[in-house]
């Protein structure tokens, strides 16, 4: 089963877990309607249409309010930190998170005691609390943007906001960057990187890229990058392997993309709703 | 963590413990002690050290505070009227914050990213129709606060944000205004 631990954008929202399905309105988690504007709630209506078009149960979600304070975030961290050694989930997935080192190192300590060990997706914020604690090579999957790629290939850079300019401004040239990643440590077992021509790779080398559909608004679109995260999660969590996973997701993404024909005002939702779709046209393509 | 790793001495494992730790700079002694207490009365885990050898400047103690929360804890510390000379990474007080932008031209919109925050506007209307990009628990929230606003009525993300995406997208916000007020 899929877990998908992030935060929700309102102040005080107490901690929310369940499964969560989507059909095309709010969010359902646990019964509670969850707005699906962009965040997390964004990545998981996505692993959702997806999960429940293979035949696959809802994501699990476990979510709590958090605008930048950082309670949200550990209010779930303490639920994690409880519930997850005795849990049978087989993909976690983690998301919009308060980076925080401490409680990064006592998350990781307590996914450590699952049996069998679960893959381990990071994106947004607790990906950058890995990296910040050194221990990215313990990540099956990170997700970054190219501002974030730039942010995992500076190992000096505590956050992508510190990332040097002489590697925010190599936008042409991700190869190297992600084998600057994982250099240093600083990348998980694989990448997927999203941007203009999405790239799949894994210990440093590139295996596969996509960049068609192409759609250009996509990248002012908030929330795409999300939606592209559950999707592969969704298909890690299928039994996908992981590169076939995320070269697949990509290619849903950019065709639900396409089928939405966006201008860069256009919002996430309005991509979630092609996904069923685009995901039928993948798997046909896939020979499934 | 590896179990493995917990078992090596302290001094090898590979965690980095002061990474998400910056440090905040004063004039003098006064103004750091000052920054302590109303840092503390907020609930901010904060202490008080003596200053990297990097720091070229300030006095001979500095405040050191979780380094997510910048955005916050400066606006704090500007409305008590204590703000510090200079914020920096613990673990490399001579970073500087992201002074580049990547600005794309879709026609009608524009759109400006900084490090790893995008802001895109409709140039016709001056409306804010996208934010993107992030990772901080107050990215979503702002970007619902400021999608549909226009530019000139947006309240700024560093004010009503909390951690240093709030920050990086308020750079993305001003060099915005700076290319629409041409």
């Amino acid at each position: 089963m899929l877990a998908v631990i992030g935060t929700l954008p309102e102040p005080g929202a107490p901690l929310l877990t369940g499964p969560a399905a989507w059909d095309g309105g709010p969010l359902s988690v646990a019964g509670t309607a969850v707005d699906v504007a962009r965040g997390t709630p964004a990545l998981l209506a996505a692993a959702s249409a997806t999960a429940l078009a293979l035949g696959r149960s809802a994501p699990h979600a476990v979510l709590a309010g958090d605008i930048g304070r950082g309670d949200g975030s550990r209010a779930v961290y303490a639920h994690l930190v409880e519930t997850l050694p005795k849990s049978p989930f087989s993909v976690l997935a983690f998301h919009y998170l308060q980076p925080d080192v401490d409680w990064h190192n006592k998350v990781l300590f307590a996914v450590q005691a699952m049996r069998p060990k679960p893959l381990l997706l990071a994106d947004a914020g607790f990906m950058y609390a890995a990296k910040m604690s050194g221990q990215a090579t313990e990540y099956d999957l990170f997700t970054p943007d190219a501002g974030e790629l730039a942010f995992l290939a500076d190992e000096t850079a505590p956050h992508p906001f510190y990332a040097r300019g002489f590697l925010l401004s190599q936008e042409n040239r991700v190869p190297e960057l992600i084998q600057r990643a994982h250099v240093h440590d600083n990348a998980a077992r694989h990448l997927l990187v999203k941007g203009v021509t999405d790239h799949v790779a894994r210990g440093g080398e590139i295996l596969g890229s996509v960049d068609a559909p192409s759609e250009s608004a996509l990248e002012a679109m908030g929330g795409t990058g999300d939606t592209l995260t559950g999707v592969t999660a969704a298909l890690i969590e299928a039994g996908w392997n992981i590169p076939r996973a995320c070269l697949a997701g990509a290619r849903v993404n950019r065709v639900a993309g396409a089928l939405l024909r966006p201008t860069p005002a256009s919002q996430v939702r309005e991509l979630i709703a092609h996904i069923p779709e685009a995901l039928e046209t993948v798997l046909r393509d896939e020979g499934l | 963590m590896s179990l493995l790793d917990l078992l090596r001495p302290k001094g090898r494992r590979k965690q980095a413990p002061s990474t998400d730790r910056g440090i905040l700079v004063f004039a003098n002694t006064s103004e750091v002690i000052r920054a302590e207490t109303v840092l503390k009365a907020g609930g901010w885990p904060v202490t008080v050290m003596g200053p990297p050898p990097e720091l070229q400047r300030g006095c001979d103690l500095v405040v050191v505070y979780p380094l997510i929360e910048t955005a916050r804890i400066l606006n704090v510390l500007e409305e008590a009227g204590n703000p510090p000379l200079e914020a920096a990474p613990l673990s490399g007080p001579l970073l500087k914050p992201v002074d580049l932008y990547q600005i794309k031209d879709f026609g009608r919109h524009l759109m400006v990213r900084a490090a790893n925050m995008k802001i895109t506007v409709d140039k016709e209307t001056r409306v804010i129709v996208n934010v993107s990009g992030g990772g901080c628990p107050d990215v979503p929230w702002l970007a619902r606060e400021l999608t549909g606003r226009p530019l000139d009525e947006a309240a700024s993300p560093r004010d009503q944000g909390h951690t240093l995406c709030a920050y990086a997208l308020d750079l993305a916000l001003k060099e915005m205004r700076r290319l629409c007020s041409r």
